[in-house]
C-alpha cells in the first residue's frame, strides 16, 4: 500500500492541518480575530467553511469570537476559534462560561513568547498552565498537545470528539514551530474517521432537562430552535438551567461537571511513549519539544543508554496515572520545556517514586533541540 | 366592532346597575370590567394607582392596590400594561358577549 | 378569549421559575418585558423559533423568566452570542437585551460592531442610566453632573446617547421609547423585530432604587410620569432648537434605512462557494499540494 501513500501525500503546515481535522470532524462554524502565529486558521477557514456550508467570521476581538463560537454550538454547530497568547487571555471570559454551561467548543491555542506581546513570531510552551487555569473559578477542562502536522489532524478531530462527548470545550495547545512547519502527511480518508456527535435529547420537550445527571455525567444538548425551549446561563444553575443558589443543587452541579471528566480519564488522558519497555531514563515532553526529544532518546539509544520518551497528548487533566507509573521505573526524568518548568511542575507532583526530576528550560523564543536533552540524557 | 351581531333574546342579569338595560340600547350599552390583581405577584409599587387614568384604583395600608368602583373601569388596560409584575389582568364581565360580537 | 395579560403570563412566562421576579417594586424592566412579550406575541412569532439573549445586570435576568430558547450571557457580551446563534441557525429570530452600561461600557465594542456588522439582529436596551444591580455606579449614560455610587461628587464625565451612537454606527433601525409609552414602547419593538437588518431599541426606564434616589427624582411612579413629561416624538423634536430640546427625551424611529443584510449575503458567500467547490476538489485532488489553495 505504500505506493498508494504516496500518491495521498500532501504537503501541509500544522495550521493547514488543523483546518483539515476540524473540517473532518464536523466543525460548521469559526469565529476569530487575526493574530500570528495562529491567522492561516482563519485565512483557511474563511476559504473553507462556505464550500462546506458552514460559516467564518472575523470578530471584534477574541471574546467576542468566543461569545459567537459558544453561541453557535448552542445552536447546534461545532464551533471553533484560534488564537494566539494576548487572545487566548481574552478568550478566558466566555471560556468560562464554555465550562459553566458546558457548551462543546475547540479552542486553538498557537503559542508564541509571552508575556503580553512578547514574542510574536516565536515558539514557547509559556501558556500551558493558564490553558488550565486560565479563566476564574474552579472549572474542568480539557487541554491536548500537538506535536506534529500528523497530530494536528487527529489531535483536532479528538478534539472534536471529546468536545462534544464530555459537553466541555477544549483547548488544542499548539506552538509557533508546530505551527508553521510544513510537512507530507497522509490524511485518512473521510470514512475511516470516527466522528462523535453531542447527544440530543429524545424526551418530550416538557420532560426535557438541560442539566440533569444521568449516568455518564454529561447531559443531553438540545440546541436552540428544536423545541426544546431552555435556559442557559452563566449563573450556577439547577438541572432545568436555571439559576440557583441551594446549596445541595450548587455543590451536586459544579461535582457533576468536573466528575463527568474524571469519569472519561481511560479515554481523555493520552499519552504516547516511545522506548519506555525497558527504559532507565526518560524525557516527558509535549509539542515540538517532543520531537527533538524523540531525535535526543533515539541517539542516546545509540549511545547505548536504555532512555525513553513519553510524549504527553493530554496536559490537562494531567494523565497522572500514565506518569506515575513510567516514573517509578525510571531512575530519572528529563522536562525539556520552553517555559519555565509548568509542566514540570505537574510532574513533580505527581511523582511518588525516587525518580529524579530534571527540568530543562529555555525560554529564549527557540526550540530546544535534541543536543540539548541527548546532553542530559547521557549524563543523569 | 359591529354590535348588530348580539342576537341574544335575554341578557342574563347582572351584578352592576348600569349595564342592565335591554339589548336594543346597544349603542349606550357601558363595557363593563374587572381588573384582577393578582397579590401574589403585586410589589406595591403604586405604578396602577397612579397611572389609573379614572383614578379608580386605591391601595390600602400596605399598599397592595384594589378597587371599590369597578364599573368606572374603562378597560383601557393602562395599569395592565404599565405593571412591572405581571400582576394586573383586565377582564371584560361579558365576555361571552365579547365573543360574539367578534372582538 | 384570553385577555392580553393573560396571553402573556400563561403563554410567555415559565411557570417553572419562581415568581415574583427579582426585579425591585416598579422596575421598568417588567414594563419593557411585558411590551416586548406582547410584541411577539402580536408578530405570531413561534416560541420556539425566539431566541432571548442577555448580558449581566438588571436587564440580564429577563431571559430567565420568558419561555423562550433564552440565554443569560457574560456582562457585555450578549451581541457576540448573539451573532454565532444567528449565523448558525439564520431562521431563528434574535433577540438581545442590554442594560445602558452592559450595551455601551463593557460591550461597547460589540455594540458598534454589530451595528456595523448589520446581521438581521434585534437589540433592545433597557436604560436607566445606571449600573443598578451593582448599587448605582455611574453608566455611560449617566448624565452629567449627576450623582451615582461613585460620583458622590457629582459625575464629571459627559453622557452617551446610545440610539444616535447606534445610528452613527450603521444600524439599520433605531427606535427609542420609555416604559411610561408602553403601547408606543410595544409598536416600535414590532417594528424593530421585523425590521431585516440591525435594529435597536432604546428604551428609557427608571431606577428610582438607586439613580432616582441617589439624584432625588422620586419614586418610580415620579420617575415614570416625568418620562411623560419629558418625551417628544421625533417629528416634533426635529422643528425645535438644541436649548429646546435640553432634557427631553426624543421618542420615536431615528433610523430606518435599508442595507444588505450581511446574514443574507452571506448564505449567498456560502452557496456561490459551494458549488465552486465542486469544480475545485476534482482538480486537486490528483495534485495533493493544491488541496486547499483557490
Amino acid at each position: 500500500m505504500e505506493t498508494d501513500d504516496n500518491a495521498n501525500k500532501i504537503l501541509l503546515q500544522g495550521n493547514e492541518a488543523i483546518v483539515a481535522g476540524a473540517l473532518a470532524a464536523g466543525c460548521r462554524f469559526f469565529a476569530g480575530y487575526p493574530i500570528t502565529p495562529a491567522s492561516e486558521i482563519s485565512e483557511l477557514l474563511s476559504v473553507k467553511l462556505p464550500q462546506v456550508g458552514g460559516t467564518f467570521i472575523q470578530m471584534e476581538d477574541e471574546i467576542a469570537s468566543m461569545g459567537a463560537v459558544i453561541g453557535a454550538s448552542l445552536a447546534g454547530v461545532k464551533s471553533m476559534t484560534a488564537t494566539s497568547g494576548p487572545g487566548f487571555s481574552l478568550i478566558q471570559e466566555n471560556l468560562g462560561y464554555g465550562c459553566i454551561t458546558e457548551t462543546p467548543c475547540v479552542i486553538v491555542n498557537v503559542m508564541r513568547g509571552g508575556p503580553s506581546t512578547g514574542l510574536p513570531t516565536s515558539v514557547a510552551q509559556g501558556d500551558v498552565q493558564m490553558a488550565r487555569w486560565g479563566t476564574h473559578g474552579d472549572h474542568p477542562i480539557i487541554v491536548l498537545a500537538v506535536s506534529s502536522v500528523a497530530d494536528c489532524f487527529s489531535i483536532t478531530v479528538k478534539a472534536f470528539n471529546l468536545s462534544e462527548k464530555y459537553r466541555s470545550p477544549v483547548i488544542i495547545l499548539s506552538d509557533e514551530v508546530v505551527a508553521h512547519t510544513r510537512e507530507s502527511v497522509v490524511l485518512p480518508p473521510q470514512d475511516s474517521i470516527r466522528v462523535f456527535d453531542r447527544v440530543k435529547p429524545d424526551v418530550p420537550p416538557e420532560w426535557y432537562k438541560p442539566y440533569a445527571d444521568n449516568n455518564r455525567g454529561v447531559p443531553d444538548m438540545a440546541s436552540f430552535g428544536d423545541g426544546y425551549r431552555h435556559h442557559v446561563t452563566g449563573l450556577v444553575h439547577d438541572e432545568k438551567g436555571y439559576p440557583t443558589q441551594n446549596a445541595k443543587e450548587v455543590d451536586s452541579f459544579l461535582r457533576r461537571i468536573h466528575g463527568k471528566i474524571s469519569k472519561g480519564f481511560k479515554e481523555i488522558q493520552i499519552t504516547k511513549d516511545y522506548m519506555m519497555e525497558d527504559a532507565e531514563v526518560c524525557v516527558i515532553a509535549y509539542g515540538s519539544v517532543a520531537r527533538s526529544a524523540l531525535r535526543a532518546v533515539r541517539d542516546a539509544r545509540e549511545r547505548g543508554v536504555k532512555a525513553g520518551l513519553i510524549q504527553l497528548v493530554t496536559l490537562f487533566p494531567f494523565p497522572r496515572k500514565a506518569v506515575d507509573t513510567y516514573l517509578r521505573q525510571c531512575r530519572a526524568a528529563i522536562v525539556p520545556e520552553m517555559n519555565m518548568g509548568q509542566m514540570a511542575r505537574e510532574i513533580s507532583r505527581v511523582n511518588q517514586s525516587s525518580c529524579r526530576i530534571v527540568k530543562h528550560n529555555r525560554i529564549d523564543g527557540h526550540l530546544i533541540t535534541p543536543e540539548e536533552i541527548f546532553k542530559h540524557l547521557t549524563t543523569v | 366592532m359591529v354590535n348588530k351581531t348580539n342576537t341574544k333574546p335575554t341578557p342574563k342579569p347582572k351584578k352592576g346597575t348600569t349595564a342592565t338595560k335591554p339589548s336594543q340600547t346597544k349603542k349606550k350599552e357601558k363595557k363593563l370590567y374587572n381588573v384582577i390583581f393578582f397579590k401574589n405577584w403585586c410589589k406595591s409599587c403604586g405604578i396602577c394607582t397612579a397611572l389609573c387614568v379614572k383614578q379608580i384604583i386605591k391601595s390600602d395600608e400596605t399598599g397592595v392596590p384594589y378597587i371599590d368602583d369597578m364599573d368606572s373601569c374603562t378597560g383601557c388596560r393602562f395599569c395592565e400594561i404599565h405593571c412591572p409584575d405581571f400582576a394586573i389582568t383586565i377582564k371584560s364581565r361579558h365576555p361571552e358577549r365579547r365573543e360574539s360580537n367578534g372582538n | 378569549m384570553l385577555e392580553r395579560a393573560e396571553i402573556v403570563r400563561k403563554e410567555y412566562l415559565r411557570h417553572d421559575k419562581k415568581f415574583p421576579h427579582v426585579w425591585c417594586p416598579g422596575c421598568g424592566n417588567g414594563i419593557v418585558m411585558g411590551a416586548l412579550l406582547r410584541a411577539i406575541h402580536a408578530l405570531e412569532l413561534s416560541k420556539d423559533e425566539v431566541v432571548l439573549a442577555s448580558g449581566i445586570g438588571c436587564s440580564g435576568r429577563m431571559p430567565t423568566y420568558a419561555d423562550f430558547n433564552t440565554i443569560h450571557t457574560t456582562h457585555g457580551r450578549a451581541l457576540t452570542f448573539s451573532t454565532g446563534i444567528k449565523l448558525a441557525k439564520p431562521e431563528l429570530t434574535v433577540l438581545t437585551v442590554m442594560g445602558d452600561g452592559d450595551s455601551t461600557a463593557i460591550g461597547g465594542n460589540h455594540f458598534i460592531h454589530a451595528a456595523r456588522r448589520n446581521l438581521n439582529l434585534t437589540a433592545i436596551i433597557i436604560n436607566n442610566s445606571t449600573y443598578g444591580m451593582t448599587g448605582g455606579q455611574y453608566s455611560p449614560t449617566t448624565p452629567f453632573g449627576s450623582i451615582s455610587a461613585t460620583s458622590v461628587y457629582g459625575h464629571v464625565e459627559h453622557a452617551f446617547s446610545i440610539a444616535e451612537l447606534a445610528a452613527t454606527a450603521g444600524a439599520s433601525f433605531v427606535a427609542r421609547s420609555t416604559v411610561y409609552h408602553a403601547t408606543h414602547l410595544e409598536e416600535m419593538l414590532k417594528l424593530a423585530i421585523k425590521k431585516r437588518g440591525f435594529s435597536v431599541m432604546e428604551v428609557i426606564s427608571n431606577c428610582h432604587v438607586q439613580y432616582g434616589k441617589k439624584n432625588k427624582l422620586g419614586g418610580a411612579v415620579q420617575m415614570i410620569n416625568s418620562y411623560k413629561d419629558n418625551a417628544v416624538k421625533v417629528d416634533k423634536a426635529a422643528k425645535m432648537s438644541q436649548e429646546e430640546l435640553e432634557g427631553k427625551i426624543t421618542i420615536g424611529v431615528l433610523a430606518d434605512v435599508d442595507k444588505p443584510v450581511s446574514t443574507e449575503v452571506y448564505r449567498q458567500v456560502v452557496k456561490d462557494a459551494q458549488k465552486k467547490a465542486g469544480k475545485i476538489s476534482k482538480e486537486t485532488d490528483k495534485n495533493g499540494v493544491k488541496r486547499y489553495e483557490e
